[in-house]
């Protein structure tokens, strides 16, 4: 190996906690950056990668500080480095592209004067030519309009296209490092893939040193030359992409790698034919009505729904598309506007207040964040006991065996009962929501995103815990998600939601043998496979991409984005296609569809 | 408390020493408070009168430990009247709907009047008593308090595990008492505790005016008024009760500023 | 990039001001009604003939109804007329207008002095947060708002004019024959007002200043290499500037307060000794406009920095 261009060797950075002591955040840490490679930090949320990352810049968050170890970039030593020798090398030398650009763009200044900003500051190029440079990068980042976009406030593009401006401004003085700090991770799957392709043209073409932090190793597989994996502040394993996807030596990388694989899918227990849960167009919305009644922001509109006993059926669909929405529709939380919602047959009044406790029981939600659905100030015990003594008037003592028993099924320790919210972690915490959902003995289980919070290891354990539930109790899932993977692995049926409306809905095995609507098509093609070069065989696509996903009043919302589009796609609303495993809304037929 | 800091014990000694000044206060005083002690008026600090006298030559340490009752009394009861009508009417409307656009637009007009304007008015027409100090005090500053429960309250509503009670079936009644009181109780408490430093400071100004307490009967704020006539000439009478009032709200501010989970930046 | 949303929500703001004003006029309108018998009792007193009593009421117009009187007042106040003094039967209007101007004075220069100062504290206290600068001014504020004006008026009359004999104890406009005059008169109640008045400024300054430089935004632009200097003037404090104007306008709002007491102190021929004077004597008309004028101050002042946030936030600006 070359010399590299970047050294960290024997990294210790601390914090400073509350009460004053000093929380070590990184203890210790060696890795180098060889030139023209892209190095990829994984871990999961604590593991310090990010910490590492903006070392490299010579910089520590408030509160937070390089306390030892030595930080070499291109020859020069960032540890020791005075303020003014790090200003010269920051955003020269190395260069930052942050996580979540829509927050890391001022808001009051154009997306130009910020692009060019680092370019006018460390007086690489003049105002002019740091503009032609910036409109070449914007067409080299597959930007819409290169000319036009630099004149926009940060809030008027959408979050996918910043996230490419801001690579834009890390390039603009052509630093010899470039810190990837997980930028696709906010964007919606479909979006992830413009994004991944255009840094990694970029990359390649200018032959930019990176260094890439994220928590997702199918994303590093497409990018990456080499991985360092990260857990508590220390490198577990660094070797080539190759060898820790396919040869991982260390337990922790060997977790990761299993967790991020594929599931070979759940033996579905039999489903009972029986309809369980049935929604006929529901529509729901915010913001009052108009005067025919229908929502002035629609976010839900014609959904139909059904759920048969002991069925898991996935909900799938980009952020906005409604997809929680139904879930509250369907807990009482959101009274819809129209439609009817029916539980065994019979009618579900549309809100909680006029429902029966019954009906209540029969329907538990398990909430997204882990952290926020659980009463900071109630013990872990009394949260469960609740809807015990709630729906079964339980008293104290049963009450007590049996949150017992609920907490040896979802496999926590009975002790944890005495414990409160705060002292646990997050897979420990959303295992205490599914008992105290569980403790209903409900029917159907609504399951919003309840494991995208949580780390990878974390989150696979939660979901087998799900699958291994449902066979035990026979329970019915609505399980929502943005991840197609989990949906693959837990569901018997998938609905793929877009802009408010079902454009799909499709057994697992009719989902594996294909998808039909070109929505559907889009979002299984663009998740990432875990191996590299999946990235380069799949297809550039149309940039209107960008624009985001809205509900048009008139014709099919998915026609700006799709290659199938006819004149009727404008005019009128996609007809309903059957085929034995699946329900397609759309104008074209089954065949053109299928491609058959 | 063992882990509250420097600046919150000095806050609560202080705070602590008032409260027993206001409860004890004539049992403490060397002098009875109308007790005329030395020919001299305006004396300066002695032995004999460790705050000097007043302007007609009474024992100021007397008249402060007397005067401090009216104060602390006054704008105690002002405060637990305004913050327990404002918090009760803050969760009521953090619920929402009509109740909720009511009650806002009804204190946003409150709010709209300066506070001292707002006194003077009120006591221009009914004349200052001290039921009617308590009354306009606590009405002045109930807006301020809903506002303070109502959005707190507001965002612990806006939490999961709220949606989650609510989705069982709980009634708002349980809500508010089990899920959402237990989790705003310490920002209540400190915003409890900075209403009263506004009360004393208005209540105080209002003395000064001589549109507060009424002579005989005078706080600490009424006793800077009888002594102006000494402020020429640097009497002492002057400055004591006024630093008295100060030590008072800056040891409420330091307590309430170090209480856990409220570090200011 | 079509102005007219940012007009209209303007306009809006603008509306919903002088809707609050109308309710607010009722208000103190109402609250005058509160006074037990009427003013025409309290002119005559108590052993007035029935026959006299209803006289002055006819003339004052007291026998109409009280929406009249209010419609009556309230036109009153807005063309200069709202009426007589109960105690010296001048028009109200008059009384006010002859030392309006001196409150204004005062208010006008303690703004002057202390808006600057303040910005200036408090971005550098932000700027510096931590150092042992920024906690001597977290801790100087925090004791300034937390005691009564009175106590800071005193403190330095203590201070300059017994201790120094730099100033005289009381203000009056009347000596003034040179700038010099001009200073010393206004030196001690600037200096007090000025301390009140900044030190909630200097806090809500710091915070607004802080929490743009917290942001996201903040970091990235140091991460370009940018200066201190160059994070908080291009970058933290055009988005400040919002919540700098709210800190501004509540700040100086606190003047309202704070004048009257302050001219009580230093005996300055301000509204304020006619506002106190009024209430003693319970002369409801006087009290009744002073006090709107009061309210319409505030209202002029929170009403200004709400449009000034709205003209600066970059959504609103450039839709």
């Amino acid at each position: 190996m070359t010399a590299p261009l970047a050294r960290i060797d024997h990294l210790r950075i601390t914090a400073t906690g509350e009460d004053g002591c000093e929380i070590v955040i990184v203890p210790d840490a060696t890795l180098s950056v060889a030139p023209g490679e892209v190095l990829a930090l994984i871990g999961e949320s604590g593991s310090g990668k990010t910490t590492i990352a903006l070392s490299l810049l010579g910089y520590a968050r408030p509160g937070c500080q390089i306390a030892g170890g030595t930080i070499e970039v291109a020859g020069q030593r960032l540890d020791t480095a005075s303020a003014e020798e790090l200003r010269s090398i920051r955003g020269r030398t190395v260069a930052y592209v942050a996580q979540s650009a829509a927050a890391a763009f001022n808001p009051s200044l154009t997306i130009m004067a910020q692009v060019i900003e680092p370019a006018l500051i460390h007086g690489t190029l003049d105002r002019a030519a740091a503009e032609t440079k910036a409109k070449d990068l914007f067409r080299r980042l597959a930007l819409p309009d290169p000319e036009g976009v630099g004149d926009r406030y940060p809030h008027q593009v959408s979050g996918g296209q910043l996230q490419r401006l801001m690579a834009a401004m890390a390039l603009i003085t052509d630093p010899k490092l470039v810190i990837f700090d997980e930028p696709t991770t906010a964007l919606d799957v479909t979006t992830q893939i413009e994004v991944l392709k255009a840094f990694k043209d970029a990359v390649r073409d200018l032959g930019t040193t990176a260094v890439y932090v994220t928590h997702d190793l199918s994303v590093v597989a497409q990018i990456a030359d080499r991985i360092a994996v990260l857990k508590g502040g220390e490198v577990q394993e660094l070797g080539t992409t190759e060898q820790i996807l396919f040869a991982p030596t260390h337990d922790y990388s060997r977790a990761l790698v299993a967790a991020a694989a594929p599931r070979t899918p759940a033996v579905a227990p039999a489903v009972e034919e029986k309809p369980l849960l049935d929604l006929w167009g529901v529509v729901a919305g915010y913001g009052g009505t108009n005067h025919d009644g229908s929502p002035r922001v629609k976010i839900l509109d014609g959904i139909d729904v059904s759920i048969r006993r002991g069925q898991v059926l996935g909900v799938i669909g980009e952020s906005g598309c409604g997809k929680s929405t139904l879930a509250r529709v369907v807990a009482g939380l959101h009274a819809p506007t129209a439609g009817r919602i029916l539980l065994d047959g019979t009618p579900l009044p549309p809100v909680v207040r006029r429902r029966s406790r019954d009906e209540l029981r029969r329907v538990q939600m398990v909430f997204q964040s882990a952290d926020t659905a659980l009463n900071p100030a109630v013990s872990v015990g009394a949260a469960i006991a609740r809807p015990l003594a709630f729906y079964h008037g339980m008293d104290r003592a049963s009450a007590r065996a049996e949150v017992a028993r609920l907490l040896d099924l979802v496999r926590l320790p009975a002790a944890l009962a005495d414990r409160l919210p705060g002292e646990l972690s997050g897979g420990q915490k959303q295992r205490v929501n599914l008992a105290r959902a569980l403790a209903a003995r409900p029917d159907l289980l609504l399951c919003d995103e309840v494991t995208s919070a949580l780390d990878p290891v974390v989150a696979e354990a939660v979901l087998d815990l799900l699958i291994e539930l449902r066979r035990e109790l026979g329970l019915a899932y609505m399980f929502i998600t943005h991840d197609l993977e989990i949906v693959r692995a837990i569901s018997d049926d998938v609905l793929v939601l877009y802009a408010g409306r079902v454009a799909e809905r499709v057994t697992r095995d009719g989902l594996r043998h294909g998808a039909h609507h070109p929505y559907t098509r889009l979002l299984t093609a663009s998740v990432p496979e875990l191996r590299p070069g999946w990235l380069e065989e799949t297809p550039a696509r149309d940039a209107a991409a960008a624009g985001g996903a809205r509900m048009r009043d008139m014709g099919c919302s998915f026609l700006p984005r799709c290659p199938k589009a006819v004149d009727a796609c404008a005019a009128e609303m996609p007809p309903m296609l059957i085929e034995d495993d699946r329900r397609i809304f759309c104008h074209r037929s089954v065949d053109t569809l299928a491609g058959r | 408390m063992s882990r509250l800091a420097i600046s919150g014990r000095i806050g609560l000694a202080l705070v602590v020493l008032w409260v027993i000044v206001a409860l004890a206060g004539p049992a403490l005083a060397p002098h009875g408070v109308g007790e005329v002690v030395d020919l001299d008026v305006f004396s300066g600090v002695s032995r004999a009168f460790p705050l000097g006298t007043d302007y007609l030559g009474r024992d100021m340490l007397s008249r402060v430990l007397y005067g401090a009752r009216y104060t602390v009394f006054i704008a105690f009861v002002a405060t637990a009247i305004a913050v327990v009508t404002g918090v009760l009417l803050g969760l009521a409307a953090a619920a929402g709907g009509w109740v909720d656009m009511l009650l806002s637009r009804l204190f946003d007009i409150v709010i709209a009047i300066p506070s001292l304007m707002f006194a003077l008015v009120v006591i221009a027409a009914t004349g200052a008593s001290i039921p009617v100090l308590i009354g306009t005090l606590a009405v002045i500053y109930t807006p301020g308090a809903f506002r303070t429960a109502r959005s707190l309250a507001m965002g612990v509503m806006a939490l999961d595990f709220v949606s989650a009670a609510r989705a069982r079936g709980e009634g708002l009644p349980y809500i508010v008492v089990r899920e959402v009181l237990p989790n705003v109780t310490g920002p209540l408490a400190a915003d409890f505790g900075l209403r009263f430093v506004f009360v004393v400071l208005l209540l105080s100004g209002l003395s000064f005016l001589g549109l507060g307490v009424q002579p005989p009967e005078a706080d600490l704020g009424a006793l800077v008024r009888e002594n102006i006539a000494g402020l020429g000439f640097g009497a002492p009478a002057v400055l004591f009760p006024a630093v008295a009032i100060a030590s008072l709200t800056i040891g409420m501010n330091l307590l309430i500023d170090s209480l856990p989970g409220r570090r200011r930046r | 990039m079509t102005l007219s949303p940012l007009v209209s929500l303007i306009g809006r703001r603008v509306g919903a001001s002088l809707v609050t004003l109308l309710f607010v006029s009722l208000a103190v309108f109402g609250i005058a009604q509160l006074m037990e018998g009427d003013v025409a009792e309290a002119i005559l007193g108590q052993s007035a003939t029935p026959e006299a009593l209803a006289g002055l009421r006819a003339a004052m117009h007291l026998d109409q109804p009280a929406w009249e009187r209010y419609l009556e007042w309230a036109t009153g106040v807005l063309t200069g007329d709202p009426g007589r003094s109960l105690i010296t039967g001048l028009p109200v209007w008059e009384m006010i207008a002859a030392r309006l101007g001196n409150s204004l004075t005062l208010a006008g220069l303690t703004a002057l002095v202390s808006v600057p100062l303040a910005l200036l504290l408090g971005i550098v206290a932000a700027v510096k947060r931590g150092t042992a600068f920024d906690r001597t001014i977290s801790i100087a504020t925090i004791g300034i708002v937390s005691v009564p004006e009175f106590l800071i008026a005193t403190l330095a009359v203590m201070l300059f004019a017994v201790t120094l004999r730099w100033l005289p104890a009381l203000s009056s406009t009347r000596d003034v024959h040179s700038t010099w005059d001009l200073v010393r008169v206004f030196a001690m109640p600037v200096f007090s007002l000025a301390c009140f008045v900044m030190a909630q400024m200097v806090r809500m300054t710091r915070a607004a200043v802080i929490d743009a430089l917290d942001t996201s935004y903040a970091e990235a632009a140091r991460l370009k290499g940018c200066s201190p200097a160059r994070v908080v003037l291009r970058h933290a404090l055009p988005n400040a500037i919002g919540p700098i104007a709210n800190a501004i306008a509540l700040s100086l709002s606190t003047l309202l307060g704070g004048v009257i007491v302050v001219e009580i102190i230093f005996n300055y021929p301000g509204v304020a000794r006619l506002m106190v004077d009024a209430v003693a004597t319970r002369d409801l008309p006087l009290v009744q406009t002073v006090a709107v004028i009061f309210c319409i101050a505030y209202l002029l002042l929170v009403t200004t920095a709400d449009v000034v946030a709205i003209l600066a936030n970059p959504r609103l600006r450039h839709r």
